[in-house]
């Protein structure tokens, strides 16, 4: 017994010291950003690394404000976020509330339209969206880049994927009562369907808030700028301003790390069960 | 129509029925609207911002535009073009060393953490957490992170090799490295992403029914026999999803390769997407950019038919 337990010691020793060396490697980069921010520049590259600056340059994290116009690339980019957002839950669940539960003529072909897109890149008809939103005047706007992530054939395949797997019977028994197709969706679909939509909550601000080359292309002046192309306006302006530029970036991940942690179980979930369904 | 031809001793009855026909055919039209009226808010954006522009991608391949003057039929011109293209063909190449290194880098990586992290072991799910985190952060904030870690002369990464005796005339370049340019982007690739893939391998591993190893544990089986006759099997399905998904991302690489090398140095990190870039919004040569999309359709179309295949088969 005391062997085995011994072994069982040796073997969970080696797990953790595996797991933390890992984790650490991992988390590596985020430390040195969050080091880094609260130097000076000319400290920052200090060889052996001083994780814990002694004299921390907390004046890095008031001059950024002041150097760029970060506050004006957070609320952008937050609005943007917020409406690509809700736009996205909104306009898939509806959708496919009709493709998973109701009969309608033409629904494969629609559908199809979706799916035939699903795996199609961006990148292949980037340039000719643009050209179309250009013709429509939306060059240098909000809209152009809301237009373009708010209507998503993912949303649609996730939130139709999560319908089929409630029961009929609940919406026939619901339309017996009385309920019309629009109440069945409010009162019984969403309030069902809390994990899909957290799902593609997560999936729609994540990738929304981090996106970079649909802002680069579309918003050219600064006052429209997101803070992925701003914070990367500022590194080219401020090339060897380190510890700002650490500061900055530092202050650019905050909301996607609450955003992440605060919904993070639902995030898990969501992607094991995309991916099993492939 | 139909009615007026109907004698007349029959009208009452015909007329009943043809207003039960009418009734049910109104109900379904009135069915068949309100599920439209569902569908329109995605759809319409939909048709307009994607299936449009799919569609316009297609035409233009065929086309010489810059954007302002007249657009003119390029025939096949384009397609022709890229066998002469010196950059298409090392951004075609780059692409394919991109894809052929990062996709079984990330697997292994992603399959190893989560065989590591599906046991029971204290803070596991801040663990998972943690190697969860890359994935989200924002690339233009890590990537900068990434570039002065990795910087030649001053960056942490080549001190701890410079401490450990790596004579500097030996030391990596990195980014700045026609030879280890693509080195440091893909390592990029692996750190960014493979916890993403390590989510999708956990939910497997738990799918694995736990009587396969009991019944491997009776036939003596040790750690390394289970993970190869029950884990990788068992796991086919997920590697097989998790190769397509990565293979796909692969070929579309671009905000990292931009951020970190800028395609360069020269074109030894330059890949198709960047080209496509470079081609519509630097040249404004339209049309030829548009048949570098379609290089890249293909591509992930190849993979896509293989999956479906693969599906089908299962």
């Amino acid at each position: 017994m005391k062997i085995a337990g011994r072994k069982v010691t040796a073997k969970s020793i080696a797990v953790y010291a595996t797991v933390i060396v890992i984790t650490a490697v991992m988390l590596m980069p985020f430390a040195w950003m969050l080091s880094a921010s609260l130097k000076l520049s000319r400290d920052v590259f200090v060889f052996p690394i001083e994780w814990i600056p002694s004299q921390p340059q907390w004046q890095n994290y008031v001059d950024i404000w002041t150097k760029i116009p970060l506050g004006l690339f957070i609320y952008n980019t937050s609005k943007l976020t917020i409406i690509v957002t809700l736009l996205q839950l909104l306009t898939s669940s509806f959708a496919a509330y009709a493709f998973a539960k109701l009969d309608f003529p033409y629904k494969n072909t629609l559908f199809l339209g979706y799916i035939a897109t699903i795996a199609m890149p961006w990148q292949v008809y980037m340039v000719p969206q643009f050209l179309l939103m250009r013709e429509f005047g939306l060059n240098n706007t909000h809209l152009a880049l809301i237009c373009l992530q708010a209507f998503t054939a993912f949303g649609v395949f996730l939130m139709r994927q999560f319908y089929m797997s409630i029961p009929t019977e609940l919406c026939e028994a619901a339309r017996i009562d009385g309920m019309n197709e629009y109440q069945i969706w409010a009162r019984i679909m969403l309030p069902l369907s809390k994990p899909a939509l957290s799902t593609l909550t997560i999936f729609t601000f994540v990738t929304t808030w981090n996106d970079f080359l649909g802002p680069m292309i579309y918003l050219t002046k600064t006052e429209l700028k997101t803070i992925q192309i701003g914070l990367r306006m500022f590194i080219s302006q401020y090339s060897a301003e380190y510890g700002l530029i650490m500061a900055a970036s530092v202050v650019a991940l905050i909301p996607v790390l609450i955003v992440f942690l605060s919904l993070q179980r639902f995030f898990v979930e969501g992607v094991a069960s995309s991916g099993l369904k492939g | 129509m139909s009615n007026s031809t109907i004698a007349a001793g029959d009208a009452p009855v015909a007329s009943r029925r043809s207003s039960k026909v009418l009734s049910r055919r109104r109900r379904k039209i009135q069915s068949a609207l309100v599920a439209y009226s569902f569908i329109a808010p995605n759809f319409l954006g939909f048709a307009v911002f994607t299936l449009g522009p799919i569609l316009f991608a297609f035409v233009l391949a065929f086309m010489h535009w810059d954007g302002s003057n007249a657009i003119t039929f390029a025939g096949l011109d384009n397609f022709w073009r890229l066998f002469e293209d010196k950059v298409f063909i090392a951004a075609f190449w780059n692409t394919i060393i991109y894809t052929v290194v990062s996709v079984p880098a990330t697997l292994a990586c992603a399959l190893g953490l989560a065989i590591l992290l599906n046991q029971k072991i204290f803070g596991r799910d801040f663990f998972r957490t943690a190697m969860f985190f890359p994935y989200v952060a924002s690339l233009v904030a890590v990537a900068v992170v990434w570039n002065m870690i990795f910087n030649p002369e001053m960056g942490p990464v080549n001190m701890i090799l410079y401490t450990l005796g790596l004579d500097p005339k030996d030391m990596p370049g990195w980014a700045a490295d026609r030879h280890w340019a693509m080195v440091t982007v893909i390592l990029f690739g692996v750190w960014k992403s493979m916890g993403y893939y390590m989510v999708i391998y956990l939910a497997g591993l738990q799918g694995i029914n736990s009587e396969l190893y009991e019944a491997a544990d009776l036939d003596g089986a040790n750690a390394w026999q289970k993970f190869v006759y029950v884990t990788v099997p068992q796991l086919g399905p997920t590697t097989f999803f998790v190769t397509v998904m990565l293979t796909i991302q692969s070929f579309k690489v671009f905000d990292q390769i931009y951020m970190i090398t800028q395609g360069g140095p020269g074109t030894s990190t330059l890949v198709l997407v960047y080209h496509i870039y470079n081609e519509a919004f630097i040249s404004w040569d339209l049309g030829y950019s548009s048949m570098i999309a379609l290089v890249l359709f293909f591509l992930v179309l190849a993979v896509t038919v293989v999956q479906f295949r693969r599906q089908k088969e299962d």
